[in-house]
C-alpha cells in the first residue's frame, strides 16, 4: 500500500496510507463530526479550498450512488478517514470512497489517528497542511507556499457561469431568483419541491437583471470561502434587500446579507461543522438539530438592531445563527435548512420563505 | 421551564427483580433518576422489591420501600406516603404497567398524583396495539400489516389473508414473552395460545413477517416544550426476526446512508412528538434492505434497555435528562456532564464503534432451546467500544466470559463442514461463530451467508477480515511491528497472536492508548474521564490527582450466578475510596450498571476484564493497589495477574482464594481447627467420580471448583447420574479439579461477614427455607434466622472467626454451614463479597462494603462503630425469594437443585416473619389463591413429608390432584386424593389437566435428571408455561402453606420504610 502524509502548517506530520487520487495539495484542514453524510459533503462547494477529515472513523461503508450529489463535481481539496471502507454495502451504492476520489482527483489518506488530529485543530484552531503521496514530497517553498496559503475567489470558482432553469414539481406557483454562490443542489429541490421555478443564477448577477425577472422572491445560497471578500455581491445585495422581494439566506447568503447591512463577520477558530448543532429559534423559544459548515459567522452585536435582529443563536457558542429583518420580508440563517447531510428539522423554514413570497403576492395561496 | 412549582414529593417505581428482558440497567436509570430528583431539593419515595440494587439504598431516596411490585402494596405505600407525583418511566414494563393499572383504576385521580413523564394516553398509544396502529397511520408512519386477536381463531383467519410466516406479539408483556415466529399453522396455534395467556389483557397482535429486513433502533428525547433530539441510532447485525436483546448490536449504525439515517431519524422524531413523551422513548424500524421503505416495529415509551446503552455508548445520560424533563425543565436549560459547557440540547456524535454482544444462559442450561426469536432468552450483555468494527467484535467476544478470546467457538470449531453450513442456517446463540467458521475454512461465500442469513455484508466482510487476518498471523515468518499492529487494531490479543502464529511477541509488543468518550467526536474538551483502548498516536489519560489511587475490578455481564449484587459491591467500594481520599479507576464492560456511570468512579475504562486489557490499564494509570473482593468470580480470576504486575491487592490476598478452593489445602485447615465437612474428594474423570460416589455412598454432591453460582453442580443419587453430570462439566475443559461430597441434607446456614484481620463482624446469619441441596441462590432465605439454636449461633460464630482469621480475610467473607444431625458442618467459604451483602446491609443498616472497605486500610471494626461478633438482631424479619424466568427458556427444567437457576430475587419486609414471607412470594410474582386445586407429584423419598404438605393443603380446602404413586402414598394416609394418569401416560393424563386450567398449584420433586423429555420435566415446563406456580421443594410448598394458612392480606400488612430499619450508626 502507497503511504500518505499530512503536514500541518505547525510542523505535525501524520503519516498514513492514500486512498483515491496520488498526488499533493496545499489547503485548509477542517473537521467535521457527522457520521454519516460524506458523500454530500464532498459535494459541498462550501469546502472549497478545504481539506476535510472525518471524525467517524469508518468512512464509505455505504459507498456513493449517482443520486446524492450536491453539486457537479467535488469541491474540496483533500480528504481524511481513519478507514476507507473497500467494500461497500448499500442498496444504492455504485462506486467505492476511493474509486470516487480517484475519479475526482482528490488526493485522500487514511490510517492515521484522525482523533489526535481533531484535538489539534480544536486547540489551534483551523490550520493550514500539505496533503501528500508517497513520491510527491513537498520542498521548502511549497511549506511556505503552504504556510501563507488562503482561499481567495472561493465564490467566482465554484458559481454556474450561465443562469440554470430548474422547473417546478407540478404547477409553478412561484419564481425564485437562487444565486449560486455555491449552492447544493437540495436547496434547488426544496424550492421545486415547493411549487417553484427557480433560476440558478451566477454570484455576481447584476440586481437589475433580477429586479426586472418577474420574480417571487430572492434565496442566497450558502458557499464557501471569507465572506467579506465578496464586495462586489454585498453592493448588489444592499439594493435587492430595498426591494420589497422577500429573501432567504443560507450560510454564505446569510453572512453577506448581514455584510450588506453594515454587520461584521469573524473567522471562527474552528469553525462548526457537523450535523448535532444546536440553534434556538429566540422567538418561538424552541431549539434545533441543525447541520453547519461554516468557518465565519457574524458577529452578534454588529448587527444594527434598527435593521435587524438576531433570530437565532448557537446554544453551544452563543453565537449568531440567523437575522430576521425589521422592516422587510428578509430572514436568514448561518446553518443549513437544506441538510444532505443533517437532521430535517429546520424545512419548516423554506415554508416560510414561501409564506412571505405569498403574503407580498396578497394572500394568494 | 425550570422545576414544576406543584411538584415536591415524588414516588419512582423501580422494575422489580431482575428477569430476562430486565436487568440492571433499570437499576442504573432509577439510581440515575433517583439523584436527579433529590439534587434539585425533592422528597423521593422510592419502591422497588429487589434489594440487590444501589437504587435501595438508604442513601438514594427519603422512603425507600423494598415491598412487591403488585398494586395492593403500591396503593398502600401511596396513601401512606401522599406523593404528589408518581414517576413511572424509568422502571421497566414493570412500572409502567403498575402506574397505568393504578391510574385506569382511577386511584391516581382519587389520590391527587400526577403521572410526570407520560400521561396513560401517551402510554396506551404506545403499548396497545390497535391505539398504535391508529396513531402510526394518523401521522403518516408506516406499520407492518397486523391485526389485534384476542381469539386463536381470528389468528388463524388473520393469517389466511396476509399468510404465513406470522409473528406474534402479545400486548403488554416484556421481552416477548409468548410471543413467537410462526411458519406453520400448527406453530401458529400453538403460539397464539400462549401468547394470549401470557398478556394481561388477553390479547396478541398477528403481524406479517419482515424477517430480513434491517433492524434499527432510534433513541430520542422530547422536553415539555417540544425539543426534539436523538442520543444515537444502533442497527442490529440480527436482521428483523431476532429480539434485539438477543442481537448483537453496533451503535452507530454502519450501513445507513444519510438519507436513510435522517429519514428514521425524522420519523423517531415525529412519534415520540405525537405521543406527548415528555422523557427518553425508543423506537424500533424494520428497513427494507433494497429500498427506502420502512416499518415502525415497536415503540416503547420509556427508559429501557437500549437507553441503558445508548448513554454508555455516547456518554449521554439519558435517565437522568430524563427525570429532570419530568419535572419541567427543558432540554435547552440543561447542561452537558460530560462536556460541563455545552447544552444537553444537542446530539451526541460519536468517533468510534460500540458493539453489544448478548449473555446467553446455555453454558449453565444445557437443555434449554437455545434458539433465537422475538423472545429474549440473554440474561446480560456486554458493550466494547473501538475504532474499528473488528476491534470492538473482538474485545466483545473476549468480555461475554463464555471462554473464547476470538471469533472461534471451540464447541463449532470441532464440526465438520456440513455441520458448520447447517449451523449457518440455525438462528441460535453459536450462528455468529459458525458464520465465522464458516468463512475461515472458506467453505462459504460471503454472498452465500448474505443470502441464508440476511446479516447485511459489510459485517459479514468484518468477520471475513477477522479470519484472513488469523490466516496470515498463522502463515507468518515472524511477527513484523507492521503485523502486529495490524492485529492489534483488530482487536487481537497477545496471547491470541501467538496461539495462531506459534510466535512470541515479545519484540514487538505495545500497550495501547486510551481515548475519550466525550459525545461530541472531540469538538469541546470534555471533564470526565471515560475512557477506551485503540491502538493509536495519542493517548488522552489525564494526570493522576496525586492521591492515593485505587484500581476496581468490576463483575462483567450479568448471568446466572453473578448478577447485580455484585456491582453494588463494586459501586459501594468505589464510594468508600472516595470517602477515604482515594483516586478511583474502575474497569468494567457492562453497559447496564451503575458502575459504568461516568461519575461513579473518578475514571472509567469501559474494557474486557482480562489479564491482557487489566494490563493496558494499569500501565496507563499506575495504581497503588487494586481491590478484587467486590466483583465476583470474573475479577476474583484476575488477583493473581494483577499482583503479578506488581500492583498489591487491597485486602484477602490472593492464595487465601486459593486456599479456600483447593480441596486439599482448605481440609488442611479445618482440621486443625477442628471444624467438620462432609467427606468428600477431588477427581478430574467420570470413572474417578464414580469410584469416589460409590466410596461415599449416595446422594452426593457433585461440582466444579472456582465457579460462582454452583455453576454444573448437581446432587447424584446413583452412578448413572454421576456419569451423567461429570460429561456436561467436562464439556467445556477444566483447568480445575471437580469436587465429590457426600451430601449432607439438613438446614443450610448462610453468614457474610467482614474481618479486620483480628476481628469479626457478622452483621447476620441467615437461615434457608430449603434444606441443603437447593443452591443458596435459589432458596428462600430468611434473617434473623428463625430456627437456630444459640449453642449452633455460638458454634457459626467461632467456626466463622477461625475461618476468616485462617484464611487472613481482610474485607468480606461468606460461608455457608449445613446444621445436620445437631451438628454445624462447612459446605464452602468464599473470601469475597457475597449474593447477600446488599440485602443483609439494608436490613441490619450495616453498610458492609464501606466497612470492609476501610478494613482494607488498616482501620478496625471496634473502632468503626458497628461493634464486633455478631450484630445485634432486629426485629424485623427480611425474607428473600429468588425470582426465575423460566417461561423464556423453553425446555429448561425448573426443579431445583445445587446449581443456581435464579436470575433475581425480592425481599418481604416485616416485624412479623409470616407477612415478611408473604410479601416475599407476592414480591416473587406468586398469587395466593385461597381455594382451587394442587397437583402433587413427588419422588419417594419426599412421599412422606408429601403426606403432611397435602393434609396441609386439604384442610384448606383445595382438591388434590397426584399421580399414582404419590396419590397412592396420599390416600393410605387417609388424605383422599384424585389420582391423575401420568405426564407419559395416555391420555387424558396430568398434562391435560394442567393445560386445561384446572391445577392451581404444582408440587413436582424427581431426581431422573433434566432431560425436557422426562415425565416430571414435561409436568413443569408445562405449569411454567401455562404461569402456574410450580414447586420444586417440599420445604417451598411448606412456606407457601404458612402463608395461606395464616389467611393474611398483603392490604393489612404495613409497608416498611426500610430507612426506618436497622439501629442507626450515622
Amino acid at each position: 500500500m502507497k503511504k500518505a502524509y499530512l503536514l500541518l502548517a505547525d510542523g505535525t506530520l501524520f503519516e498514513g496510507v492514500s486512498v483515491g487520487a496520488e498526488g499533493r495539495t496545499i489547503s485548509e484542514i477542517v473537521f467535521t463530526t457527522g457520521m454519516v453524510g460524506y458523500q454530500e459533503i464532498l459535494t459541498d462547494p462550501s469546502y472549497y479550498g478545504q481539506t476535510i477529515c472525518m471524525t467517524y472513523p469508518l468512512i464509505g461503508n455505504y459507498g456513493l450512488n449517482a443520486e446524492d450529489f450536491e453539486s457537479r463535481k467535488s469541491w474540496v481539496s483533500g480528504f481524511i478517514m481513519r478507514e476507507a471502507c473497500a467494500y461497500p454495502s448499500n442498496w444504492r451504492c455504485d462506486r467505492s470512497i476511493d474509486a470516487y476520489l480517484k475519479s475526482q482527483n482528490i488526493v485522500g489518506l487514511a490510517g492515521i489517528d484522525t482523533r489526535r488530529l481533531t484535538r489539534l485543530l480544536r486547540q489551534s484552531g483551523v490550520m493550514n497542511g500539505i496533503l501528500y503521496s508517497e513520491g510527491y514530497e513537498p520542498d521548502e517553498q511549497m511549506i511556505e507556499e503552504m504556510k501563507n496559503f488562503r482561499i481567495t475567489g472561493a465564490v467566482d470558482a465554484v458559481t454556474v457561469k450561465e443562469i440554470e432553469h430548474h422547473p417546478a414539481v407540478g404547477e409553478a406557483q412561484r419564481r425564485v431568483a437562487l444565486f449560486d454562490f455555491g449552492v447544493k443542489n437540495n436547496i434547488v429541490r426544496e424550492l421545486c419541491r415547493r411549487g417553484c421555478d427557480v433560476d440558478v443564477l451566477p454570484a455576481r448577477t447584476a440586481p437589475e437583471t433580477v429586479l426586472s425577472g418577474n420574480y417571487d422572491g430572492i434565496m442566497l445560497s450558502n458557499g464557501p470561502g471569507d465572506p467579506a471578500e465578496n464586495t462586489e455581491i454585498i453592493e448588489n445585495l444592499k439594493v435587492l434587500r430595498t426591494s420589497g422581494l422577500p429573501i432567504f439566506g443560507i450560510c454564505l447568503g446569510h453572512q453577506l446579507l448581514a455584510l450588506s447591512i453594515g454587520a461584521k463577520s469573524a473567522k471562527m477558530k474552528f469553525g462548526h461543522r457537523g450535523v448535532n448543532h444546536p440553534v434556538k429559534d429566540l422567538a418561538a423559544d424552541r431549539t434545533y438539530i441543525t447541520s453547519q459548515n461554516h468557518g465565519y459567522a457574524i458577529l452578534a452585536d454588529s448587527v444594527d438592531p434598527e435593521i435587524a435582529e438576531v433570530s437565532h443563536i448557537n446554544l453551544n457558542d452563543n453565537t449568531c445563527e440567523g437575522i430576521r429583518h425589521k422592516n422587510a420580508p428578509i430572514f436568514t440563517v448561518q446553518y443549513h435548512p437544506e441538510v444532505c447531510p443533517g437532521p430535517l428539522d429546520s424545512a419548516y423554514l423554506f415554508d416560510q420563505f414561501i409564506d412571505l413570497m405569498n403574503a407580498e403576492k396578497g394572500g394568494n395561496n | 421551564m425550570p422545576l414544576r412549582k406543584d411538584i415536591h414529593k415524588v414516588m419512582v417505581l423501580g422494575s422489580g427483580p431482575i428477569v430476562i428482558g430486565q436487568a440492571a440497567e433499570f437499576d442504573y436509570a432509577g439510581t440515575q433518576a433517583c439523584r436527579a430528583l433529590m439534587e434539585e431539593g425533592l422528597e423521593v419515595v422510592l419502591v422497588n422489591s429487589n434489594p440487590a440494587t444501589i437504587m435501595t439504598d438508604k442513601a438514594m431516596a427519603d422512603k425507600v420501600y423494598i415491598e412487591p411490585m403488585t398494586l395492593d402494596s403500591v396503593k398502600q405505600i401511596i396513601r401512606k406516603e401522599r406523593p404528589d407525583s408518581l414517576l413511572p418511566t424509568l422502571g421497566g414494563q414493570t412500572g409502567l404497567n403498575l402506574a397505568m393499572e393504578l391510574a385506569d383504576q382511577g386511584f391516581l385521580e382519587e389520590m391527587n398524583v400526577k403521572l410526570l413523564g407520560a400521561n396513560p394516553e401517551t402510554i396506551a398509544k404506545a403499548e396497545d396495539r390497535q391505539m398504535f396502529k391508529d396513531t402510526m397511520e394518523k401521522i403518516g408512519e408506516p406499520c407492518i400489516a397486523s391485526k389485534v386477536v384476542h381469539t386463536v381463531e381470528d389468528a388463524v383467519a388473520f393469517t389466511e389473508e396476509i399468510g404465513l410466516p406470522v409473528i406474534i406479539r402479545p400486548a403488554y408483556t416484556l421481552g416477548g414473552t409468548g410471543g413467537g415466529i410462526a411458519y406453520t399453522w400448527e406453530q401458529l396455534k400453538e403460539i397464539a395460545a400462549s401468547g394470549i395467556m401470557y398478556s394481561r389483557v388477553d390479547e396478541i397482535l398477528v403481524e406479517k413477517c419482515i424477517a430480513g429486513w434491517k433492524e434499527i433502533e432510534y433513541e430520542v428525547m422530547r422536553d415539555g416544550k417540544g425539543n426534539v433530539i436523538t442520543v444515537v441510532n444502533m442497527e442490529n447485525i440480527d436482521p428483523v426476526g431476532v429480539h434485539t436483546g438477543d442481537s448483537v448490536v453496533v451503535a452507530p449504525s454502519q450501513t445507513l446512508c444519510d438519507k436513510e439515517y435522517q429519514m428514521l431519524r425524522t420519523a423517531a422524531l415525529n412519534i415520540i412528538t405525537e405521543l406527548g413523551i415528555e422523557g427518553g422513548c425508543n423506537v424500533q424500524f424494520a428497513l427494507n434492505p433494497d429500498s427506502f421503505e420502512y416499518a415502525v416495529i415497536e415503540v416503547n415509551p420509556r427508559v429501557s434497555r437500549s437507553s441503558a446503552l445508548a448513554s454508555k455508548a455516547t456518554g449521554y445520560p439519558i435517565a437522568k435528562i430524563a427525570a429532570k424533563i419530568a419535572i419541567g425543565y427543558g432540554l435547552d436549560e440543561l447542561t452537558n456532564a460530560v462536556t460541563g459547557k455545552t447544552v444537553a440540547c444537542f446530539e451526541p456524535t460519536v468517533d468510534y464503534i460500540v458493539v453489544k454482544f448478548p449473555r446467553w444462559p446455555f453454558d449453565k442450561f444445557v437443555y434449554a432451546d437455545k434458539t433465537l426469536g422475538t423472545q429474549m432468552k440473554a440474561t446480560g450483555e456486554v458493550m466494547s467500544i473501538s475504532n474499528s468494527f473488528e476491534g470492538a467484535m473482538m474485545k466483545a467476544v473476549r468480555s461475554i466470559e463464555m471462554k473464547v478470546d476470538s471469533l472461534s467457538m471451540p464447541s463449532v470449531a470441532k464440526l465438520d463442514d456440513e455441520t458448520v453450513k447447517q449451523k449457518v442456517g440455525i438462528c441460535d446463540d453459536e450462528r455468529l461463530f459458525a458464520i465465522c467458521e464458516a468463512l475461515r475454512r472458506g467453505i462459504m461465500t460471503i454472498d452465500e451467508i448474505h443470502a441464508i442469513t440476511k446479516i447485511d455484508t459489510w459485517f459479514l466482510n468484518g468477520f471475513k477480515r477477522i479470519t484472513d487476518m488469523e490466516h496470515t498471523l498463522e502463515q507468518a515468518e515472524e511477527i513484523t511491528e507492521e503485523l502486529y499492529l495490524a492485529a492489534k487494531k483488530f482487536g487481537f490479543t497477545d496471547k491470541v497472536i501467538e496461539r495462531l502464529s506459534g510466535k512470541s511477541c515479545e519484540k514487538v509488543h505495545r500497550l495501547p492508548v486510551y481515548k475519550t468518550v466525550d459525545t461530541c467526536a472531540a469538538e469541546f474538551d470534555a471533564e470526565t474521564p471515560y475512557y477506551y483502548s485503540t491502538y493509536d498516536e495519542e493517548t488522552e489519560v489525564k494526570p493522576s490527582s496525586g492521591k492515593k489511587k485505587v484500581l476496581v475490578l468490576g463483575s462483567g455481564p450479568i448471568r446466572i450466578g453473578q448478577g447485580i449484587e455484585f456491582d453494588y459491591c463494586s459501586v459501594h467500594s468505589v464510594w468508600a475510596l472516595k470517602r477515604l481520599g482515594c483516586e478511583t479507576v474502575i474497569i468494567n464492560n457492562n453497559p447496564e450498571t451503575v458502575s459504568t456511570d461516568f461519575d461513579t468512579a473518578d475514571r472509567l475504562y469501559f474494557e474486557p476484564l482480562t489479564p491482557e486489557d487489566v494490563t493496558g490499564v494499569v500501565n496507563a494509570e499506575k495504581p497503588d493497589a487494586a481491590i478484587v473482593q467486590f466483583g465476583g468470580q470474573t475479577a476474583i480470576n484476575l488477583a493473581k495477574h494483577i499482583e503479578s504486575l506488581g500492583v498489591p491487592i487491597l485486602g484477602t490476598p490472593a492464595w487465601s482464594i486459593d486456599a479456600a478452593e483447593d480441596r486439599e489445602k482448605f481440609d488442611v485447615i479445618l482440621n486443625d481447627h477442628g471444624i467438620p465437612r462432609a467427606q468428600g474428594d477431588t477427581v478430574f474423570t467420570e470413572e474417578e467420580a464414580v469410584e469416589v460416589g460409590n466410596r461415599l455412598g449416595y446422594p452426593v454432591l457433585v461440582r466444579p471448583s472456582y465457579v460462582l453460582g454452583g455453576q454444573g453442580m448437581e446432587i447424584a443419587y446413583k452412578e448413572e447420574e454421576i456419569r451423567e453430570y461429570m460429561q456436561i462439566i467436562n464439556r467445556t475443559k477444566q483447568e480445575n479439579p471437580v469436587l465429590v461430597d457426600k451430601y449432607l441434607m439438613g438446614r443450610e446456614i448462610e453468614v457474610d461477614a467482614i474481618c479486620d484481620g483480628e476481628d469479626i463482624l457478622i452483621p447476620g446469619i441467615m437461615e434457608h427455607m430449603e434444606r441443603a441441596g437447593v443452591h443458596s441462590g435459589d432458596s428462600i432465605s430468611v434473617y434473623p434466622s428463625i430456627t437456630i439454636e444459640e449453642k449452633h449461633k455460638k458454634t457459626i460464630i467461632e467456626y466463622t472467626e477461625k475461618l476468616a482469621k485462617s484464611l487472613a480475610v481482610l474485607g468480606l467473607v461468606n460461608i455457608q454451614f449445613v446444621l445436620y444431625n445437631d451438628e454445624i458442618y462447612v459446605i464452602e467459604v468464599n473470601p469475597r463479597s457475597s449474593r447477600t451483602v446488599p440485602y443483609i446491609s439494608k436490613i441490619t443498616g450495616v453498610p458492609m462494603v464501606d466497612l470492609a472497605t476501610r478494613c482494607m486500610f488498616g482501620e478496625k471494626l471496634k473502632d468503626l462503630g458497628y461493634g464486633t461478633g455478631l450484630y445485634p438482631e432486629g426485629n424485623t424479619y427480611a425474607v428473600k425469594v429468588p425470582v426465575f424466568s423460566f417461561q423464556k427458556l423453553r425446555d429448561l427444567d425448573t426443579q431445583l437443585g445445587p446449581e443456581m437457576k435464579s436470575t433475581g430475587e425480592v425481599l418481604g419486609v416485616s416485624t412479623s416473619f409470616r407477612e415478611a414471607l408473604l410479601k416475599g412470594l407476592l414480591g416473587a410474582g406468586l398469587e395466593l389463591k385461597k381455594k382451587g386445586s394442587v397437583l402433587i407429584s413427588v419422588k419417594d423419598s419426599d412421599k412422606q413429608e408429601a403426606v403432611n404438605i397435602a393434609e396441609r393443603f386439604a384442610e384448606l380446602g383445595y382438591e388434590l390432584y397426584a399421580t399414582p404413586g404419590t396419590a397412592l402414598t396420599l390416600n393410605r394416609h387417609m388424605v383422599p386424593t384424585n389420582s391423575v394418569r401420568n405426564a407419559h401416560e395416555p391420555e387424558p393424563n396430568m398434562l391435560n389437566l394442567i393445560e386445561d386450567g384446572k391445577v392451581d398449584y404444582v408440587i413436582s420433586t424427581s431426581v431422573k435428571g433434566r432431560h425436557p423429555e422426562l415425565a416430571s420435566v414435561r409436568i413443569r415446563r408445562t405449569a411454567v408455561e401455562r404461569a402456574i406456580p410450580c414447586l420444586t421443594a417440599i420445604d417451598t410448598a411448606s412456606a407457601l402453606l404458612r402463608c395461606l394458612e395464616g389467611d393474611i392480606r398483603v392490604e393489612n400488612c404495613e409497608m416498611v420504610d426500610i430507612n426506618t430499619v436497622g439501629v442507626d450508626h450515622e
